[in-house]
Formats: C-alpha cells, sequence, structure tokens
C-alpha cells in the first residue's frame, strides 16, 4: 500500500493544496479510504491526521468503510426523483436488506444514492459497476438484482 | 506543429487546415456525449468504424464523434452531413444498414427518422425538427459541428479567433468595456454583471490574480454545463484566455465535478494541446500575455459551487463558505482578486467579441441578454438541451420545442432554479423566462434546470426532496441552515406521514423567512425557495395533506392506498410483482389488494396495462 500511496502523492509533486485529489485518487486504487491509508498520507505529506479526517468526512465522494463487489448507484437527481426513484430506494432497500449508503455484510453489494448523473433522458438510472441501466422501474429493478445475485451466486461458487 | 505566434499565423492554421477538408463530403456524426453513451453508444461507434474499413469507404466518408446534440431523449443520435439527414433512435447494430442504404445508394430509412407527434409527418432533416428549428442555438451550435477531442475541428470553425482579435486589436479595457456593453449577466445562477466583476479584478490590487470557470454544476438535474465542456472544451478555454487576457491575469483554474469524468477527459486534452499549440503559456500569439489552466476535480459537495467555498475546496481545505464583506474581486483565491465565471458565462466570451456587443445586445429582453440554455427533464416528451433566446415564454420551452407532457397526462408545474428555485404553475406558462421574471415568481433562473411535472408529482412531496437535499449539502456552519433547514424536513416528513398539524403551514413560512435571513451564504439564503413557492402555488395541497390526511397526487405513501377497479381483466400481471403477496383473484375474475399487506410500493400500478390500478 505504502508504494501506491507515495506514486500518487508524488504525481502531485508532494503539494499539500492537492490533498482531495490525492485522496479521490487513493480511494479509486483502494475502493475506500482505510485508516492505514489515511495515516500514510498524513505522514508523507505531513498534514495531521484530524485535518485529513475533516477532509475525508465533508466530501460524498470519499468512503471510509469498505464498499461491496457490487456498486449499485442509483440517481437520485430532481428529474429521476419525478419519474419514481424513491419507490425504486424502498424496492432495493428491501430486497437487499440494507440502507441506501450501506454495504451488505458479506461485502457483495454497495447501494448508493447519488445525483444527477447528467442522462436525465434516461431517468430513473441505475448504474452497477458502471453499467447504465436506463428507464428503471420497480419490475426492471427486480430483474436486474435478480440477475446479480445469480451471478454473484456462481462466483461463489466458482471460488469454492 | 509549430507554436502559433501572430494573428496571422492562425488565420494560416485555418486556412490551411479548410483547404484540406471538402465541405461536401459524407461527414457521419455520432453524438457521443455522457446522455448518448449510457444508451451504449460506443458500441455504434466502434462498428460504423469497423464497417467504414471493410467497405473501404475511408475516402469518401468521414466519420465523427461528438459532443452531446441536446435531443437525448431520442439517443443514439446519428446526423449525416452535409445535408444533416437525422436518424434518430439508431440501433446499435444499425452502422452496416445506413452505410448500405443511405451511404450507398442514397436511401432513407424510414424507421430511423423523427416523426412528428402533432402531425405524424416523417422528417428526413435535422433542420425540420421542431426540437431544433424552435432554438436558437448559439454556444451549443457547435456541439454537433466538432470532435471535441479535435483541435483542428475547432481551429476550422473559427476558433481562437475572438482570442487574436482581442489580443491583436483591443486593450483590456476596451474588450472589458465590449462585456459590459453586452449586459452578459452571469448564468451560475446569480445573474451578476460578468463585465462589472472583471473590472474589479482588473482594478484591484495585486500582482496575481486568478480566473476560475465553475463547472461544478450542482443542480441536479441540469446537466449543460458538463454538455458544454464535454463538448466543446476549447470554447470555454478561448473564453477564459480572454478574460485573463481583460483581466491581467496569468493563472486560471476549471472546477469541474469529479462526476463528469468524460468532460475532464477532453478538458485536459484542449489544454495539452493548447499549451503545444502556444495558446496557452507564455507569450500568447507573440504577445507579452501569459496564461495557463489548471484542473481541479470537485469532492462531490453542492455547496462547493458556491465561490468562496469553491476557494476553499481549491486550496484543499474543506469546503465551508466565508462571510461575504469582502469581495472575490478583492480577496479570492489565496485572498488574491479572483473572477470566478460560470462553464456558460464563459462560453458566451468568444461569441460577443467574435460579433460585439451590439448584436449580443440585440437577442433577449431588457434585462437579460444572449440566450440560455436549460435542461428540460422530467415529465416532458422531448428531454434534452435548449437554448433559446431571453425572453421566450415557459409555454413555448415546455410545449412547442419539448413536446408537452407525457402519456396523454396534464402539465401541473415546472421547477427552475434548482434547490433554491421553486415551483411555477399552468396559470403562469406565458411567462417570459428571464432573470428578472422568474424572480419575481419566487422561483429564479439558477443554473437553467427545468424539471417539468405533471398531476402525479406531489408539490409536498418535491418541496420536501428540495429540502433533504439541502440538509444532506448544508456544510454546517450556520445554525440556521444547518439546524432551520432539518426542522422544515421533520415538519415536512409529518405532513406527507400525514401527521400534519394546523399550523404547519404558518411555521413553515415564518421559519423559512428566518433561514433565508440568517443564513451566512445562499444555499441557506435560498434554502426555504422550494417550500415557500409550493405554498404559494400549491396551499391547497398542502392543506389536503394537513386537513384531510390526503396526498391528492398519489404519491406519499400514508396518504394512499391501491385498489383494483372494475377494469380488471384478471390477466394476473400484478400478482407476482407485489412483494407482499397482497393481491388474490382467480384468473380472468376481478383481483382484490389486501390492504392490510399493502405496502404501497406501486408494483402493481406500475404493471398494470388496462389501468385497473387505481391510487387515491
Ligand atoms: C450553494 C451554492 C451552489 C452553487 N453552485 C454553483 C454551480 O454549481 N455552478 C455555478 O456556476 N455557480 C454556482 N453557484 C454560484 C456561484 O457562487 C457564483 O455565483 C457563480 O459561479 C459566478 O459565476 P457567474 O457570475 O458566471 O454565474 C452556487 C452558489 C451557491 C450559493
Ligand atoms: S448557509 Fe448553510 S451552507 Fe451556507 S455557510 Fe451557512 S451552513 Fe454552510
Ligand atoms: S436526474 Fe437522474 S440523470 Fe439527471
Amino acid at each position: 500500500m505504502e508504494n501506491t500511496i507515495k506514486s500518487i502523492i508524488d504525481k502531485y509533486e508532494g503539494d499539500k493544496g492537492f490533498l482531495v485529489p490525492v485522496l479521490q485518487d487513493v480511494q479509486k486504487e483502494l475502493n475506500y479510504l482505510p485508516r492505514e491509508a489515511l495515516d500514510l498520507v498524513s505522514s508523507i505529506l505531513e498534514v495531521p491526521i484530524s485535518y485529513i479526517f475533516e477532509v475525508a468526512t465533508f466530501y460524498k465522494a470519499f468512503s471510509l468503510d469498505p464498499r461491496g463487489r457490487i456498486q449499485m448507484q442509483l440517481c437520485k437527481g430532481t428529474a429521476c426523483h419525478v419519474r419514481g426513484v424513491p419507490l425504486i430506494i424502498d424496492h432495493v432497500e428491501r430486497e437487499l436488506n440494507i440502507k441506501e449508503g450501506e454495504t451488505t455484510e458479506n461485502l457483495e453489494y454497495t447501494f448508493e444514492t447519488v445525483n444527477c448523473l447528467g442522462a436525465c433522458a434516461l431517468g430513473p438510472i441505475m448504474v452497477v459497476n458502471g453499467e447504465y441501466h436506463g428507464q428503471m422501474n420497480i419490475a426492471k429493478t427486480s430483474r436486474l438484482l435478480k440477475k446479480l445475485a445469480k451471478e454473484s451466486e456462481k462466483s461463489e461458487e466458482g471460488k469454492s | 506543429m509549430d507554436k502559433i505566434t501572430s494573428q496571422d499565423q492562425l488565420k494560416e492554421l485555418q486556412e490551411s487546415i479548410a483547404a484540406k477538408r471538402d465541405p461536401d463530403k459524407t461527414c457521419i456524426t455520432i453524438c457521443a456525449g455522457t446522455g448518448c453513451l449510457a444508451y451504449g453508444t460506443q458500441k455504434l461507434i466502434d462498428s460504423f468504424q469497423e464497417e467504414i474499413v471493410k467497405r473501404n469507404l475511408q475516402d469518401t466518408v468521414e466519420l465523427r464523434t461528438s459532443g452531446c446534440h441536446g435531443f437525448c431523449e431520442r439517443g443514439p443520435i446519428v446526423v449525416i452531413f452535409p445535408k444533416k439527414i437525422f436518424y434518430q433512435r439508431v440501433g446499435l447494430d444499425d452502422a452496416p444498414e445506413i452505410l448500405e442504404k443511405t451511404i450507398g445508394n442514397g436511401e432513407i430509412i424510414e424507421r430511423l427518422l423523427y416523426e412528428n407527434p402533432v402531425n405524424g409527418e416523417k422528417l428526413t432533416f435535422e433542420d425540420d425538427v421542431p426540437f431544433y428549428n424552435k432554438q436558437m442555438r448559439l454556444l451549443l451550435a457547435q456541439n454537433p459541428e466538432i470532435d471535441p477531442k479535435s483541435f483542428d475541428d475547432y481551429i476550422s470553425n473559427g476558433g481562437y479567433q475572438a482570442l487574436a482579435k482581442a489580443i491583436g486589436s483591443m486593450t483590456p479595457e476596451s474588450v472589458i468595456q465590449e462585456i459590459i456593453d453586452a449586459d452578459l449577466r452571469g448564468r451560475g445562477g446569480g445573474g451578476f454583471p460578468a463585465g462589472w466583476k472583471w473590472d474589479a479584478t482588473r482594478k484591484a490590487e495585486g500582482d496575481v490574480k486568478y480566473v476560475i470557470c465553475n463547472a461544478d454544476e450542482g443542480d441536479p438535474g441540469a446537466y449543460m454545463d458538463r454538455s458544454l465542456l464535454e463538448g466543446n472544451p476549447h470554447s470555454i478555454l478561448e473564453g477564459m484566455l480572454i478574460g485573463a487576457f481583460a483581466i491581467g491575469s496569468t493563472e486560471g483554474y476549471i472546477y469541474v465535478r469529479n462526476e463528469y469524468p468524460l468532460a475532464v477527459e477532453n478538458t485536459e486534452l484542449a489544454i495539452a494541446k493548447a499549451r503545444e499549440i502556444g495558446l496557452l503559456g507564455k507569450n500568447i500569439m507573440g504577445s507579452d500575455f501569459n496564461f495557463d489552466i489548471k484542473i481541479v476535480r470537485g469532492g462531490g459537495a453542492f455547496v462547493c459551487g458556491e465561490s468562496s467555498a469553491l476557494f476553499a475546496s481549491i486550496e484543499g481545505r474543506s469546503g465551508e463558505p466565508r462571510a461575504k464583506y469582502v469581495h472575490a474581486t478583492d480577496k479570492g483565491l489565496y485572498d488574491k482578486p479572483t473572477t470566478l465565471n460560470n462553464v456558460e458565462t464563459w462560453a458566451n466570451v468568444p461569441l460577443i467579441i467574435d460579433r460585439g456587443s451590439a448584436w449580443y445586445q440585440s437577442i433577449g429582453t431588457e434585462g437579460s441578454k444572449g440566450t440560455k440554455i436549460f435542461a428540460l427533464v422530467g415529465k416532458i416528451n422531448n428531454t434534452g438541451l435548449v437554448e433559446v433566446p431571453m425572453g421566450t415564454t415557459l409555454r413555448e420551452i415546455i410545449f412547442d420545442i419539448g413536446g408537452g407532457i407525457p402519456d396523454g397526462r396534464t402539465f401541473k408545474a415546472v421547477q427552475t432554479g434548482g434547490p433554491s428555485g421553486g415551483c411555477i404553475p399552468a396559470e403562469h406558462l406565458d411567462t417570459k423566462v428571464d432573470f428578472d421574471e422568474l424572480t419575481k415568481l419566487g422561483s429564479m433562473m439558477g443554473s437553467g434546470g427545468m424539471i417539468v411535472m405533471d398531476d402525479r408529482n406531489c408539490m409536498v412531496d418535491v418541496a420536501r426532496y428540495f429540502l433533504s437535499f439541502l440538509e444532506e449539502e448544508s456544510c454546517g456552519k450556520c445554525t440556521p441552515c444547518r439546524e432551520g433547514v432539518h426542522q422544515m424536513r421533520l415538519i415536512l416528513d409529518r405532513i406527507c406521514a400525514g401527521e400534519g398539524k394546523e399550523g404547519d403551514i404558518d411555521t413553515l413560512e415564518w421559519m423559512g423567512q428566518a433561514i433565508a435571513d440568517g443564513s451566512l451564504c445562499a444555499l441557506g439564503g435560498s434554502a426555504p425557495s422550494p417550500v415557500l413557492s409550493t405554498i404559494r402555488y400549491f396551499r391547497d395541497e398542502y392543506e389536503a395533506h394537513i386537513r384531510d390526511k390526503k396526498c391528492p397526487a398519489g404519491v406519499c405513501k400514508a396518504l394512499i392506498t391501491y385498489t383494483i377497479n372494475a377494469d380488471c381483466t384478471g390477466c394476473r400481471l400484478c400478482v407476482k410483482p407485489c412483494p407482499t403477496q397482497a393481491i388474490t383473484g382467480e384468473k380472468k375474475q376481478l383481483h382484490v389488494i389486501d390492504q392490510d399487506k399493502c405496502i404501497q410500493c406501486g408494483a402493481c400500478y406500475e404493471v398494470c396495462k388496462d389501468n385497473a390500478v387505481t391510487v387515491a
């Protein structure tokens, strides 16, 4: 981990002003911001850990908890909201048994909501590991969840 | 390529690129904006590329991937130049057919044409499509005509000529005067005159001055800034260059939302190219003007769109606003004189310098000049980006360009101004849209989001939606905003849950006023607007929730029941989707919903094809 973080910080020439981009890149590499990573950033950049925590908790893009293998992001922008997103949120929460913003215990799913993805014509939009699913409704969400469950079962089998 | 060191050289470059290009050559343009890419357009692009090689058409047919064309509803979009044959909802494997029929035999493929919903007429050319021909596209005009990754495309369309004019034949003062005369008002929300800001920054004391482009685009339902930056990044760089020249700035920043990776990518490319060719860097175009631009990605906080929070964020701190007794034009980023303008504001600058303030003045209304781009979204047939002159009526935008409300439903309200704005009801559809008229209606221009709502949208719910958005986004620095917005949201939660009390509306009103008066920055200052404007125009809907415990639009779960009416054909389509098995009935017989089991999830309503599920 140390090398990863060193090379990211080197990219910004060790400039403290680039704390936010540094954390962005670290999260991209590690999927979230583990405590050890923050400690490393703190010591290499020579910024107090309290300050890093302030920044890491202020910006929504950062996660201090590990995130699931399947990352589901549902757009909660205004256009998607008026097209029925609240019902879909309820549905996903019920099916996965987690609340918006949480990760399932087995680290399979993370369910997050985001603000406008800029593709409102396709709203409601769900992005699963970077892939867009447009014009979502409850029925389509059910189908998508079933498909994901099946795939995750398969990958479990593959592992054992 | 060598660096450009004079205006003449730029002209030469433009001519040499133009000479190599044949304006009559067939060019297949595919929209590759974020919206169309979300439809899977990359596959279509790849297949065009392959097929063109396979058919040996490289010399006769050009393929261009462009930025957003604006008609996102109808993506994937393919336009064939020079005639501008307009194909919409193109299938991801339609490339061979288009090459075979349209390119090969000059045949039009009926299936891919846009059908005018008014009379069912199939329209072949883009210029005939009402969505486009009722707009005035100045800022978006080049989006379909250039590949944002191609410097040559921008140059051959007259790119950087305005910069050359400013550097070559104008003084900084006369550039500022031109912007003041044009009456260019900021497009990021406030509508502050850009020229005055530039003038103040120029006159402020200090050797280092900054020019910043605000591409944070926090309004959750607007995406014109993204489309401009993503589709035509050089035009933004050119605007900033002209601004920097006028202000006397040598360093610029573009602060862009982290959620816009394509905009970042295209802008990074554009900056690299501009540096290479000497349009950024030292001694630009042989003058003594030096300027360079850095990109900073935001961290996903709405408040960082606010000027002082944005500066804090660029400085690597958490984005908390500060009180405004010092102007950014005196002490902005790193406490140096700073001009911050929105993406769309910058995009206007080259046009004004190129064509003059008198021309610009001729477009728009008394107090708002030029065009404005709106993101027309929600319950609307033609979702997309719409650019119209200031003063166009809401009705023209929503019905003539937007094609009205889908599914035979009726228009209820349009929300403008994002989380700081308000909802405007049908009786004001003939309002001419500009900065001042929208403010009079209790809403505002904001960044240009226009969210259309129909009779199935609950105004109390929408107000609650914006409040919870702002509650989450409040930076928490000052109490009226942090606590007040939270308290207002709790009241709205209660009202939506059927626990509203007499007097709640009054409480919301005075509390809203107090928050507006007592907050430090404009986030808190305008946070109550969505609530106050819906109370103003839809008071009866609040009262229905509070007194009759009813949600007339059928949205608030605690106040509605789903029932099955006599139109039920017993098709059983709704039985399986119901998560609580609340629906029973024999095949081909009327079904019933067990109200004790129903959790109001809406699944049955959604799947019923016979409109047999009623919500009330
Ligand atoms: C909470 C808040 C969020 C804002 N978000 C944005 C934004 O996303 N984009 C933007 O251009 N301006 C935003 N603004 C307005 C900016 O503070 C600033 O007025 C604007 O960028 C100035 O540019 P203009 O004069 O060209 O509009 C926001 C203001 C507030 C108070
Ligand atoms: S009004 Fe809200 S967002 Fe603005 S400074 Fe106060 S707490 Fe922060
Ligand atoms: S509101 Fe969901 S994509 Fe814009």
